[in-house]
């Protein structure tokens, strides 16, 4: 027996953590993976209310979150690809072209 | 019996997860978060999640994190050199995240601390998963294929070299010549 409120507590600091990462590091290939952790945050929370109200729907939606997870990550990655190869640089702070 | 192995697990998550912030070099994050990812799916086991518990090991910490891993081993990621940055943004914006949390964690303590899970209560196999994506979220279910071939173009249009593309556009028109 385990209280819901630890499972939405495990999906809480998850969540920060990832927000923590995506605002702290440096690195942009880090930073993407922060993305991924919050996303898993989510995640569990979705399955965990999905539990308690024995409503298969919360099952779907992580299924969709995994989905469109996958296809961002697919889009991400080229997109930190092109940068680097136009910029050679992986530092989040060096890429201010809109800021200088 | 539940409890033992939730708390075990919700410490190796929350593990990886400080280890992948600490971590300097981007691949012992990306190894951090399959530990996460791991973690994780015993969660959902636990949660009779058994369909999510598996296709979060296949394609989370699979695919997704071999396409990661497999980026930054292109780009011989190495560790970014670390320079100074806003000292107010750590000052202020550390609390300000950790206060966030906490209220979050309260607020969901407030609200839920009344209901319980068992495990094996609720059972979700890939029947009724099944049923469901294909009558209730049909829609959503083709849409999503529709975003994925706009992924994967988009992708691949975005990956490929620039120089090489007018390379061959001005090869064939001087071969048109």
């Amino acid at each position: 027996m385990v209280p819901l409120a630890y499972y939405l507590a495990l999906s809480a600091i998850l969540f920060c953590l990832g927000v923590a990462g995506f605002i702290f590091k440096q690195d942009i290939i880090t930073v993407f993976i922060s993305i991924e952790l919050m996303l898993n945050g989510v995640n569990l929370a979705f399955v965990a209310f999905s539990h308690t109200l024995r409503q298969i729907d919360g099952n779907i939606f992580v299924f969709f979150v995994m989905v469109v997870a996958a296809a961002e990550a697919a889009v991400g990655l080229a997109i930190i690809i092109a940068v680097v190869r136009n910029r050679n640089t992986l530092d989040v702070d060096q890429m201010g072209v809109l800021k200088d | 019996m539940q409890l033992t192995l939730f708390l075990i697990f919700a410490v190796v998550a929350v593990a990886g997860a400080i280890n992948l912030l600490v971590q300097r070099h981007p691949i012992y994050s990306a190894l951090s978060l399959v530990t996460v990812m791991g973690a994780l799916a015993v969660e959902y086991l636990l949660l009779g999640a058994e369909f999510i518990a598996f296709i979060q090991v296949i394609v989370y910490a699979g695919a997704i994190m071999v396409l990661f891993v497999f980026v930054i081993m292109v780009l011989n990621a190495g560790e970014v050199a670390r320079h100074p940055r806003s000292k107010v943004a750590a000052w202020i914006g550390l609390p300000v995240l950790v206060l966030f949390g906490v209220l979050i964690v309260g607020q969901v303590y407030g609200n839920y601390h009344q209901n319980t899970l068992r495990m094996g209560e609720y059972l979700v196999q890939t029947g009724p998963i099944g049923q469901s994506l294909f009558h209730q979220y049909l829609l959503p279910f083709e849409v999503t294929s529709v975003l994925f071939l706009v992924g994967i173009l988009g992708a691949v249009v975005l990956a490929a070299r620039r120089d090489d593309v007018t390379d061959k556009k001005t090869k064939s028109v001087a071969a048109g010549r």
